[in-house]
């Protein structure tokens, strides 16, 4: 918590879990996509779908997979900036099990037809936790370049990862490990203290093990 | 983590340099940033609150219809109890805080529901005290370094610890700022800080239809009236008799004893009379029970 967690941000009323964090999600969302979505399914669940409405928590997410910035004025006519940039939109409210009272699920998808799923949540003063994506369980902020990786459940796994990492003397800043069963399929995320260029993001695809892995940095545009 | 305590923030402020610069310092070291860095962020956040509250639109309405004019009926009232200062006060709490009902840009401070405060008692102060605008960066400063203590020791998020969290919590900061920006010492801030917690505690958060309108918009204008009070006490040598961290842990044990019906979830309060119901319905909001 930094002075301008309490100070800040600068943003479109009216909450800043509701509207600001939401603004986020979207962001993310994007950025997961890294590509232009032309269509997008936007499920509420909890508070956002009670109270989303009377805080612009639809037109907040659909601004943030447009691109904008939590404090961007056009936020609220995001609909129809939607509609003039040919993304279809289908909004609607339902139940996610033991999820946060302000959690969305988000699917978007690009013109190429690749589709990213986000769950993500809002925790208040416009900041978030990335739940899941694709299904493959997560829990980070996405306040720092982010790889999530999914990888075989096998000794020596990780060792490999972060030996790629310490050679371009990337510093870890977290880490977490999932994984469905022993042997089975784990979910490495790694939260870094820089950037991951492109030939380091190469190398960690290339690993014996890796399925795929998925980059995220809110810093970098798209 | 920067400053965990009051007590840890005069400390520093005794050490030779101003409260303000003691908070400059520590961002400095928590975030790896150089002092420009630093300065410079606040002076944005400073600048958008002017802004904030240069663009007020009086024809503005909420999508509820619940807000919007009200900062305008304030500014053009003649004749009031608390005269033109004080109404100039009011009506600046009314336009930041009717601005973000309305989807207007704002600066979160703390939280966007209390927005209202911080600009509320610092914009009028600098024309009548003929301040420059780094002056008023260092108000902000102070007001984010007792902010800092607030949301670490308890929070200031209404969904955990009710209004006085969110509105009190940006009294408490803006009370400190005006003890600054009058020339008051450190321990006076946390007096001002304290006092201005002290009046507001156990303050419920119920907004009607969950929305971010009544009686949010209004708090913010007890929130600031509130802060100057407990900033004039301070000034005068009225001290608190419990110290601020006290102030603070005892809100934060009063928000977690405060039952989830008064957390923001618009099911208590006023959210839960018969006219909150029926607004709630009316605006598509959540419903009450």
């Amino acid at each position: 918590m930094t002075i301008f967690d309490v100070m800040g941000p600068v943003m479109v009323g009216p909450s800043s879990s509701h509207t600001a964090g939401a603004v986020r999600i979207g962001l993310t969302a994007r950025r997961l996509l890294a590509s232009e979505p032309v269509k997008a399914d936007i499920l509420l669940h909890g508070s956002f779908a009670a109270t989303g409405a009377g805080h612009g928590t639809d037109r907040a997410i659909v601004a943030g997979l447009l691109g904008l910035a939590p404090d961007d004025a056009d936020i609220p006519r995001s609909l129809q900036l939607a509609k003039e940039r040919g993304m279809a939109v289908h909004i609607h409210t339902g139940e996610l099990r033991n999820a946060h009272p302000n959690t969305a699920l988000v699917t978007v998808t690009n013109a190429m037809d690749r589709s990213v799923e986000l769950s993500a949540s809002s925790l208040g003063g416009g900041r978030i936790r990335i739940n899941a994506i694709d299904g493959m369980e997560a829990s980070f902020s996405g306040e720092y370049p982010t790889l999530i990786i999914r990888n075989q459940d096998r000794p020596g796994m990780l060792s490999e990862i972060t030996r790629v990492l310490y050679e371009q003397r990337t510093n870890i800043a977290t880490l977490q490990l999932y994984r469905d069963r022993k042997g089975g399929l784990a979910v490495t995320v790694i939260e870094c203290d820089d950037p991951l260029t492109p030939a380091l993001r190469q190398e960690l695809a290339g690993l014996d093990g890796v399925v795929r892995y998925t980059y995220l940095n809110m810093g970098e545009g798209t | 983590m920067a400053f965990g305590s009051v007590g840890a923030l005069l400390r520093a402020a005794e050490e030779g340099k101003p409260l303000w610069e003691a908070v400059l310092d520590e961002d400095c070291r928590d975030r790896g940033v150089d002092k420009k860095d630093s300065w410079e962020r606040m002076t944005a956040l400073w600048t958008a609150m002017v802004r904030s509250v240069d663009e007020y639109d009086p024809g503005q309405r909420s999508a509820s219809g619940l807000s919007g004019g009200q900062a305008a009926k304030m500014a053009a009232a003649e004749k009031t109890l608390c005269g033109p200062y004080m109404g100039r006060v009011m009506a600046t709490a009314l336009s930041v805080a009717e601005r973000n009902a309305c989807m207007g840009r704002i600066v979160a401070a703390p939280t966007a529901g209390a927005s209202g405060v911080v600009p509320a008692v610092l914009i009028p102060l600098r024309a009548r005290e003929n301040l420059d605008d780094e002056a008023m960066v260092r108000c902000l400063y102070v007001a984010a370094g007792f902010g800092q203590v607030i949301a670490t020791r308890a929070s200031i998020s209404g969904a955990e610890h009710g209004c006085q969290a969110e509105i009190g919590s940006a009294s408490g900061m803006a009370a400190a700022a005006l003890v600054h920006a009058m020339g008051g010492t450190p321990g006076q801030m946390a007096d001002a800080c304290a006092m201005a917690l002290q009046n507001v505690m156990g303050l419920v958060c119920d907004p009607v239809g969950g929305l971010v309108e009544e009686p949010c918009v209004k708090r913010n204008v007890m929130g600031a009236v509130n802060a100057m009070a407990a900033a004039d006490m301070a000034l005068a040598g009225i001290a608190s008799a419990i110290p601020c961290d006290d102030v603070i842990d005892a809100m934060a044990a009063v928000g977690r004893a405060m039952p989830a019906a008064l957390r923001e979830t618009g099911e208590g309060g006023l959210a839960a009379t018969r006219t909150g119901r029926k607004i709630a319905q009316r605006t598509g909001g959540k419903p009450g029970v």
